[in-house]
């Protein structure tokens, strides 16, 4: 009985393939948990797995929100390229100062949040087709607010946030704590995460049970665009530059991917958020391992669709039936 | 002839396109000639291929998302063959129709027998087909087989253009896709799976197996694209078709398809694919129109043709 709760647990799968492979690293790359400290900041392959996969954090948390209320969120890669592309020319051209980009990265958050939002909870489109639409509007917005040439980042605040340190951990990692603390902690400790999930479960009778269904679909996207913001502050932030046809570009797809392979459904109800973190840093710990193993960087797409595959045949009702036939009866 | 509600969107489709058309040729002078037209049928021909395999899709309420990589794998699967084991051209097409078809069949498989989201499965598929073409290999290689070049120089002339070969695939893929879905069983299978898929099956239509074979034929049709694209360009390169996928869906939606499945027409995706291929001459014509105003424009279209059909849809069911 108590085994097979552990294998129902969503949490068990993507914990067991990352404890799976970072014991393969332990045996046969020693120099992986390496951390050394170099000026009092700490440096090591493992936290360079955790700052590659920032980003992906960042995004999948707002990400988990939308697709716990049924939804998906298509558009975060162009949002980035927008946020940064004007965060870097209004640093470049104006100089301003760093709460004045913030609140610029906030406020584009905001509208294009608010666009997909209202599309998909007022017009009532299908959310696919919403931020369809705005990841296509949203990359040619990027291009033409720099005319399609890459922009330098001049802003000391900003660059602080994808590369500076603070008590010798990287600012990014801390920026991924903070956010997926408040959310964690906004979603369990109060009646939001209950919203979002019987949204999720069944629109229809969370309305007639009296849950602002249109509100809180409207929400998550404006928050799931947020947390695209953030992605690009850090992302441009560790670069110092940004090339609006490329910042961004798929990352939508590996957030779905964090968030799925973390163990939430596509089709909405009950989520994870450290599952979703799980599931980024699961991606880029296999991504890193096979990496540092020889496999040419290009083919790194190849293991990412093994662990969706996998993933996928795992929450498989029909593949378990036939794995645990006389278990699943009794 | 009475305009039923269904067509609709296909008619704002078509007077949207004339319009544009009658635009551009009063302000372009050279504008309104076969060969523009021409033009129009030739370069977006390997789009055109993929949205037609997306339509048949579409129609049954799935997506498929691994279009533009499987284009990519097929070019650089069909230079290498050619160019490094000397195969022939034939045999190197050939092949590389079969591996598309076989690899959309394995994607709905996994959709039908595991009932998996077919988002997921054809991501998967994208990355798969994506890093697949990078093992093949990882930089561009230019075809350059005689066969190969006689080939691309059939054309029908057409007064004082001439209708080239992948202009002529596109054409007669559209049109056998057009019978196929209009006037067979299996086409009528698509639309009920798309219309609701439990009264499909409990009507007795072979749901599994119309499912399977839609996702073959958009994966032939995306290998198809890929043929088309090496004929065009004359070489394989795995970086090709990134985010063709979403061109192809917004050409189909454009085209007056509805995603949520059962409602669409072949000719709509006709119609689709040129309004694209217009937006996409228009730097061509105006200057500083770029790169970044064809988005902005095919994203407009999009919302737009979007909020019509829901209008439409709501309009409907308030009947």
């Amino acid at each position: 009985m108590n085994r097979a709760r552990l294998l129902q647990s969503r949490l068990f799968w993507p914990i067991a393939g990352l404890a799976l492979l970072l014991l393969f690293n332990l045996i046969f790359d020693h120099s992986f948990f390496e951390v050394t400290r170099r000026e009092g900041n700490l440096y090591g392959p493992m936290l360079t797995v955790l700052r590659l996969a920032v980003r992906v954090m960042l995004l999948s948390i707002g990400m988990t929100l939308v697709i716990a209320t049924g939804g998906v969120d298509l558009s975060v890669g162009s949002v980035m390229a927008v946020v940064g592309a004007l965060v870097a020319t209004l640093s470049t051209n104006q100089h301003l100062p760093f709460p004045a980009l913030i609140a610029v990265a906030l406020g584009i958050a905001l509208i294009a949040g608010s666009f997909n939002g209202a599309l998909i909870s007022f017009a009532g489109l299908q959310p696919i087709i919403a931020t369809l639409i705005m990841m296509v509007l949203g990359r040619g917005v990027a291009l033409s607010i720099t005319g399609g040439l890459p922009v330098k980042l001049e802003n000391s605040g900003v660059l602080e946030m994808g590369r500076g340190f603070v008590l010798g951990i990287p600012v990014p990692i801390l920026i991924v704590a903070l956010i997926f603390a408040a959310t964690a902690l906004a979603c369990r400790k109060t009646a939001v995460g209950l919203f979002i999930e019987a949204v999720g479960d069944n629109e229809t009778a969370s309305r007639f049970a009296g849950v602002h269904t249109h509100g809180v679909k409207f929400s998550v996207y404006i928050f799931c665009a947020i947390c695209a913001a953030l992605a690009a502050l850090v992302s441009i932030g560790d670069v110092g530059r940004v090339e609006p046809d490329r910042l961004g570009q798929m990352l939508e797809l590996d957030a779905i991917t964090a968030v799925v392979v973390g163990g939430t459904a596509l089709t909405g109800g009950r989520f994870t958020l450290i599952g979703s973190l799980i599931g980024a840093v699961l991606v880029q710990t296999l991504t890193t391992t096979l990496i540092r193993r020889g496999m040419p960087s290009d083919v790194a797409p190849v293991p990412k669709a093994l662990v969706i595959v996998i993933v996928c045949l795992l929450q498989s009702p029909k593949l378990r039936a036939q794995l645990l036939p006389k278990r699943a009866a009794a | 002839m009475k305009i039923r509600r269904e067509n609709l969107p296909m008619l704002v489709t078509a007077f949207v396109l004339v319009a544009l058309f009658g635009v551009f040729s009063i302000f372009f002078t050279n504008f309104l000639s076969i060969r523009v037209i021409v033009n129009l049928f030739m370069n977006n021909a390997h789009v055109g291929v993929i949205a037609v395999g997306m339509t048949f899709v579409i129609l049954s309420g799935g997506i498929d998302l691994s279009v533009g990589s499987v284009l990519a794998f097929t070019t650089i699967f069909i230079a290498t063959l050619v160019e490094k084991h000397h195969f022939h051209p034939i045999a190197a097409m050939v092949s590389a129709l079969l591996f598309g078809t076989i690899f959309g069949a394995g994607m709905g498989a996994m959709i039908q027998v595991y009932k998996l989201p077919p988002f997921l499965v054809t991501l998967a598929g994208m990355f798969l087909a994506r890093g697949l073409a990078f093992v093949v290999s990882a930089n561009e290689l230019a075809i350059r087989h005689p066969f190969y070049e006689t080939i691309s120089d059939i054309a029908i002339p057409l007064g004082k253009a001439r209708l080239g070969i992948t202009a002529c695939i596109f054409l007669v893929t559209l049109l056998l896709a057009a019978v196929i879905a209009h006037r067979t069983k299996f086409g009528r299978n698509v639309y009920a799976i798309g219309g609701s898929e439990n009264s499909a099956f409990m009507m007795g239509l072979p749901v599994a197996w119309t499912k399977i074979a839609i996702y073959a034929l958009s994966g032939f049709c995306a290998a198809l694209g890929g043929v088309v694209f090496t004929l065009q360009t004359g070489s394989g390169n795995p970086l090709n078709g990134q985010g063709m996928e979403l061109d192809a869906i917004a050409a189909v939606v454009i085209g007056g398809t509805l995603l949520t499945g059962g409602v669409g027409y072949m000719e709509g995706t006709l119609l689709g694919i040129l309004i694209y291929g217009t937006i996409l001459t228009a730097p061509n014509y105006l200057s500083g129109f770029d790169s970044s105003w064809q988005r902005i424009a095919i994203g407009a279209l999009l919302l737009i043709f979007i909020l019509l059909q829901r209008f439409l849809s709501r309009a409907a069911a308030q009947r």
